[in-house]
């Protein structure tokens, strides 16, 4: 005889299968074309399902109770009166807490691999030429050194466009140019409002801040043109706030700094 | 404490005018001050729904091509305003708490009630200044979190007018707070314990401890942020000196908290519509206290998850995850009894319950959102995007606003002895509900796909997206209407509701509907058990 508890399990197991069916095969990001854009991904996912099984779950256990339990017109009276119940208190106590700690564990995790946990002083060129302490940003380094051919650009915002300083060349861009698969740090400062750094095909952002310069690593892993985009309202042109990030092979990379390249400080 | 009320000396005066008149009076008895308090609330929410609709106009093309672009900042910055401060924070607050809690304590009004016509009184001038700065050079355009530097390059008079207005009130709320915490702790009548208050009063406790403790704080910010933009002193200025980031910690400081002052009075007010309607006790009401309680503690510690992408420090991006994400128990414990209440009920399908339904539903989904974005590598990405946009109107419209219609639907017959129509009901919610998720479920895809917040143009690519939710925003738009058609028929040629059609245990329907003006004939009663559903057969019939 089936009972009603099987028909709870067949409802759960459905909820969770269609929960990981869209989890898994619903994609609602933008392409991925940096080191963390999979990493990124993947904690999406993640949470992407466990929200998906917790909203279907509620929402049935809702509309469930105003079917089953609705009043019928010839019913009178109370329901009963049930005033709760001390074990379920606890396992819906426990088992959020436990999802919840284990979320948070895991997207340290995630965060970790990002770089985002690295000492920031330690982690940057520019450092030797400049002495402020760099106190916020995101490492995003995928490794434990420092690349010695690491690309350093600093970053100058303003009302309403970024400018990229290339120091070793001696010039500057309205473009932002990085070759593939190498770790591009960046030295970002606000020349007027708070502005932000944001490309969503990288999954990254941090905010450009006037007087607190912030930095942002980052290693491209797909040729193509990027948006770079200002999150923070900086202003009536905010919107328009944007510049173009293109990630080039290596060598159109050289031809095109070779040609920008500025022998002597002109500037 | 001792002071006492006489409350032949308050709420008696022969002076206060009679009828209508007395909603525009400096008037004592504290419902007439909910009132105020709701009707006002609800004008500007006309204005800020109006500016929304400018918002969303605006977006359905994505050039920059309604308004003029700094137009376009001036109508986002009054529209989270005025939503915020004038709107729910008074509404949830100020209209319900003032209704209710003398009645859910026993009392014949607050404990302070010419403070209470005080706070209300802020309100009016406070909005109307705010509303009229736009014509004097512009209303403010910083946002509604007025950042510096943003907020000191912009013109002055807009901001520091939007300065003051806050100010005020900011001071209305914790004349409010306070007025809330000495009428429930001294209030009390003789007999009544704390653990048998009917669950709106620990949430309004909770709410008034956090309004208290933080709102001084955000006066205390704004003042300096005044004092660079009027002095030319460098607390928050760069160029002098000054630190950007250090305004936001304090900035945050109240804002977080304001989030649950917005939603805490909204779980209370489900917690009281919820038992009547299904017909059954509140499940596990000693843990909703607790939980309340929590929620009050975790959330004064959780401000900077607002700043994962400004100045934070590592190990803060880290405490702050925690400690966001543990919100997620106390809440996620309310919404499980929440359903418990329901299961086994017999539920009556009417306005008042579909929308308090629609608000679990809505703010489950804003809850799972919440907790994602509390994931600092998360959060990265999606931060000032419209994931962001969506994420936090789920949480004030999805969960507070419905619950400011369902408590409308609910406590209407009390305050005016009429029934509200429930066809005219029904039809506000469908479209209300259809229209909310449809104007802010596509938002989490445009945020998590490159569209920033508080932007006039967007990416082509984003054009159908924004139609769809400019599309749901037409229909939020037009569900207003069955709603005050129902208002204004009702009031006049409603049906009689007798002193307590839901049949209900809590102390406000154990009077007449309306209530005399000093709540009851009487002693008032002692309710032991306001949620005794099932365990007696209900009085009235």
């Amino acid at each position: 005889m089936l009972n009603k508890n099987i028909y709870l399990i067949l409802i759960i197991s459905l909820v969770f299968a269609i929960s990981f069916w869209i989890g898994l095969n619903v994609n609602l990001l933008p392409a991925e074309a940096s080191i963390n854009a999979p990493i990124y991904d993947e904690l999406f996912k993640i949470l992407f399902i466990i929200g998906l099984i917790i909203f279907i779950g509620m929402t049935i256990a809702v509309i469930y109770s105003l079917f089953k339990f609705r009043k019928r017109n010839d019913q009178i009276g109370d329901g009963i009166a049930l005033e709760g119940n001390l074990s379920l208190e606890i396992v819906w106590t426990i088992i959020p807490s436990i999802i919840v700690l284990l979320i948070g564990l895991y997207s340290y995790n995630i965060y970790d691999r990002m770089g985002g946990m690295k000492e920031l002083n330690h982690n940057h060129e520019m450092m030797s030429s400049n002495t402020e302490k760099i106190w916020a940003g995101i490492s995003q380094s995928s490794d434990n050194e420092i690349a010695i051919n690491n690309l350093s650009i600093e970053v100058s915002a303003m009302q309403f466009a970024f400018l990229f300083n290339y120091p070793k060349g001696n010039f500057i861009s309205g473009e932002l140019h990085v070759p593939v698969d190498q770790k591009v740090s960046m030295k970002m400062e606000s020349k007027d409002v708070i502005h932000a750094f944001w490309v969503p095909e990288f999954r990254i952002k941090q905010d450009i801040i006037p007087g607190q310069p912030t930095i942002l690593n980052f290693t491209p892993t797909k040729v193509g043109k990027y948006p770079i985009i200002c999150a923070e309202l900086c202003g009536p042109y905010h919107g328009g706030m944007r510049a173009s990030i293109i990630v080039e092979e290596e060598s159109d990379y050289n031809a095109w700094f070779n040609k920008n390249k500025k022998p002597e400080v002109n500037l | 404490m001792t002071i006492s009320i006489d409350p032949q000396k308050t709420s008696n005066e022969s002076l206060q005018p009679k009828g209508w008149l007395r909603y525009f009076s400096f008037s004592l008895d504290h419902k007439v001050i909910g009132i105020q308090y709701l009707v006002c609330g609800f004008l500007f929410y006309l204005i800020g729904g109006t500016l929304a609709s400018a918002i969303r106009i605006e977006l359905a093309s994505p050039m920059s091509d309604f308004m003029p672009r700094d137009v376009y900042n001036q109508v986002l910055t009054l529209h989270g305003t005025i939503m915020i401060f004038l709107w729910i924070v008074p509404v949830v607050n100020g209209a319900f708490g003032n209704y209710l809690i003398p009645f859910y304590v026993g009392a014949r009004d607050m404990a302070f009630p010419r403070l209470n016509a005080v706070a209300f009184w802020l309100i009016p001038p406070s909005g109307l200044m705010l509303v009229a700065s736009y014509f004097v050079e512009g209303a403010a355009q910083a946002g509604w979190t007025a950042y510096p530097p943003l907020s000191i390059t912009t013109p002055q008079s807009g901001q520091i007018i939007w300065i003051l207005s806050v100010l005020l009130l900011g001071g209305s709320s914790i004349f409010g707070g306070i007025n809330f915490i000495a009428t429930i702790i001294k209030l009390r009548r003789p007999g009544l314990k704390l653990m048998q208050l009917p669950m709106y009063c620990w949430a309004m406790l909770g709410t008034s401890l956090l309004v208290v403790l933080s709102t001084p704080v955000l006066a205390g910010t704004l003042i300096l942020l005044s004092f660079d933009i009027i002095a030319n002193t460098g607390f928050f200025n760069p160029v002098l000196g000054g630190n950007v980031v250090v305004y936001q910690h304090l900035f945050w400081f109240y804002s977080h908290p304001a989030v649950y002052i917005m939603v805490l009075p909204a779980f209370g007010l489900v917690s009281e519509i919820l038992p009547v309607h299904a017909r059954k006790p509140l499940f596990g009401y000693t843990t909703m206290v607790f939980s309340i309680m929590g929620i009050v503690v975790l959330g004064l510690v959780v401000w900077a998850h607002h700043m994962f992408t400004s100045g934070t420090p590592p190990w803060m991006r880290l405490f702050f995850t925690i400690a966001t994400a543990f919100i997620a128990v106390p809440t996620g414990i309310k919404f499980f009894n929440w359903v418990a209440t329901l299961w086994g009920g017999k539920i009556s399908i009417n306005s008042a319950m579909l929308f308090s339904c629609g608000f679990i539903i809505n703010f489950v989904f804003g809850g799972i959102t919440g907790v994602a974005l509390a994931q600092v590598p998360f959060d990265i990405h999606v931060h000032d995007t419209y994931f962001v946009v969506a994420h936090f109107h789920y949480i004030v419209y999805g969960g507070t606003v419905f619950i400011i219609f369902s408590s409308i639907y609910h406590w209407f017959p009390k305050v005016t002895g009429k029934m509200l129509n429930e066809k005219l009901g029904i039809l506000h919610f469908i479209i209300t509900f259809i229209g909310f998720n449809l104007c802010f479920a596509p938002q989490h895809w445009l945020g998590l796909n490159g569209m920033p917040r508080r932007v006039a143009e967007y990416d082509p690519q984003f054009q159908f997206v924004n139609q769809i939710s400019s599309l749901g925003a037409l229909l939020m738009a037009i569900s207003t209407i069955p709603f005050l058609i129902n208002v204004f028929l009702s009031v006049r040629n409603g049906k009689d509701a007798g002193d307590n059609p839901w049949n209900a245990l809590t102390p406000e329907w154990l009077t007449s509907s309306p209530p005399p003006v000093e709540n009851w004939e009487g002693e008032a009663p002692l309710v032991e058990e306001p949620y005794g559903y099932g365990k007696k057969i209900s009085e009235q019939k």
